[in-house]
């Protein structure tokens, strides 16, 4: 299966481990992702909030260099995701926006007409992949590792129709087709905090504290996500929760698709595991080596 | 709370409610029913001056300055929770930012230090075609918190010594067309 992938700013930089991971098991699951040439930054809600036309045209520009591939566009990060798909929903829904978008994209010799779907990777991975076949490809199950699904906030909204913007369901059936047990987590969706992190740090981190303390609640061993914001705030912030809420957390925060290269067999240095600030405890180690 | 006890009639301003209205997505507001679903699905309201649904209450009463001098438009981490849970189905984050535009563009932003951090977003956006994190911090932090630069450094080390901190920027080719297209917009002028 072959799809057009757009990396997103943050897997070039912070969440680069995101995009070793995604290299590592993309020809082993049978996924080809061709980066779309010359993409650029969706925007995220950092633009949107300093100019909106403007924001849906940038975001726009990537849509309409996708077009003539006729392929879905794929996405690992959850703020490109909704961006990019809102900006498709509001195309489609506001004959104004439509209409000066059109013109804008035409002065730079683009045009776009609303035909191209995007998608999460998690999206892809759990619907075309399959967690039957990933589970035929698993060569070390991960019996006895307690994982947290942890979706965040902005891959389920709003309404995209992949899952539910509440209780969504899809990585907890990838990660069951690994060996691994799902804990309950009431905090799926709940917000860390996003960019706040940079402008409001306080907040953010008490927003931090209360998912990683329902994860220790739920006596986890790691929680896995899927948004690059998310990764960041939960695992390099950590020890700043720690010092604020007075706490001593030490979980390990990994994206689904280091899980996926383990539960494969790969090398976790080709999964970047190593670059995690919290590293993998002992216990995650023996499971993932005597797997 | 209200910053003012007592609030005169002449006080109010009974234009915000139609200048809203005019902002994309601005007109839903008046759908509102004032329910809370809002209020208490947000994951900041704890720090905000008002929670969205007062918001909503003070842009239909006429209280300008309160509203777009608030801390509740810029704590908003655009989670969506609320514009899913919303009876009325209004779209309440896009709301949330038409206001934040709007405080810009009134120079409502004293203090608020997101402003500086999406406003040097939009410069890397524009520089380069994409973002490029850590030039984006280093000016947020000269800008926004030059006093406070210390505090910046356990995470900084954190990526950087986990290789995480890319010290060059990607710049797309094709620049130009991305500002042909930006100046188009600015043509056309905003929504």
């Amino acid at each position: 299966m072959k799809y057009t992938y757009y990396p997103g700013c943050s897997v070039m930089a912070t969440a680069n481990l995101y995009q070793e991971s995604i290299d590592a098991i993309s020809p082993k699951i049978g996924i080809e992702l061709e980066e779309l040439d010359d993409w650029n930054c969706c925007g995220a809600t950092a633009y949107m909030s300093v100019k909106e036309l403007m924001s849906f045209a940038i975001s726009a520009r990537n849509l309409a260099l996708a077009e003539p591939f006729h392929r879905d566009v794929v996405t690992p990060c959850s703020a490109c995701y909704l961006v990019l798909n809102k900006t498709n929903q509001y195309f489609a829904e506001y004959p104004e926006l439509r209409k000066k978008l059109g013109q804008a994209l035409e002065a730079g010799g683009l045009s776009y007409s609303g035909n191209i779907k995007v998608r999460h990777l998690l999206d892809v991975i759990v619907n075309d992949v399959g967690p039957e076949k990933l589970s035929s490809l698993v060569t070390k199950r991960l019996e006895g590792l307690r994982v947290v699904p942890y979706y965040g906030c902005q891959i389920v909204r709003p309404e995209m129709g992949f899952d539910d913007p509440d209780d969504p369901q899809s990585m907890d059936r990838l990660i069951e087709s690994l060996g691994a047990e799902v804990v309950p987590y009431p905090m799926k969706t709940k917000c860390c905090g996003a960019s706040l992190i940079g402008t409001e740090e306080d907040i953010a981190l008490r927003l931090c504290c209360e998912l990683l303390r329902s994860a220790e609640e739920a006596e986890a061993h790691c929680m896995v996500t899927i948004c690059p914001l998310c990764q960041m705030n939960l695992d390099v912030y950590q020890r700043k929760v720690n010092r604020l809420c007075g706490t001593k957390y030490k979980l390990p925060v990994l994206y689904f698709t280091q899980l996926i290269g383990i539960a494969l067999g790969l090398d976790p240095k080709d999964l970047g595991l190593q670059k995690l600030a919290v590293k993998i405890s002992k216990p995650m180690k023996e499971i993932f080596q005597g797997a | 709370m209200l910053k003012k006890e007592i609030v005169y009639e002449s006080d109010l301003d009974h234009g915000f409610l139609d200048e809203i209205c005019a902002l994309p997505g601005g007109h839903e507001i008046k759908k509102c029913i004032q329910c809370g679903s809002c209020s208490g699905s947000c994951p900041t309201s704890y720090v905000m001056d008002y929670a969205p649904r007062k918001i909503f209450s003070l842009i239909r009463a006429g209280f300008r300055d309160e509203v777009l001098d608030s801390n509740t438009i810029w704590f908003c981490s655009s989670c969506y929770t609320c514009a899913v849970r919303c009876p009325k189905e209004i779209k309440i984050t896009d709301v949330m930012y038409a206001l934040k535009r709007l405080a810009i563009k009134e120079g409502k932003t004293k203090g608020k230090k997101s402003v500086v951090l999406s406003k040097n977003f939009v410069k890397m956006v524009d520089k380069y075609g994409r973002n490029h994190e850590t030039e984006l911090m280093a000016r947020y932090v000269f800008e926004a918190e030059l006093f406070n630069a210390f505090k910046f450094i356990p995470q900084g080390w954190a990526l950087f010594s986990n290789g995480r901190l890319p010290l060059l920027p990607h710049r797309i080719k094709n620049i130009d067309q991305l500002r042909k297209i930006l100046k188009k917009v600015d043509e056309l002028g905003e929504i």
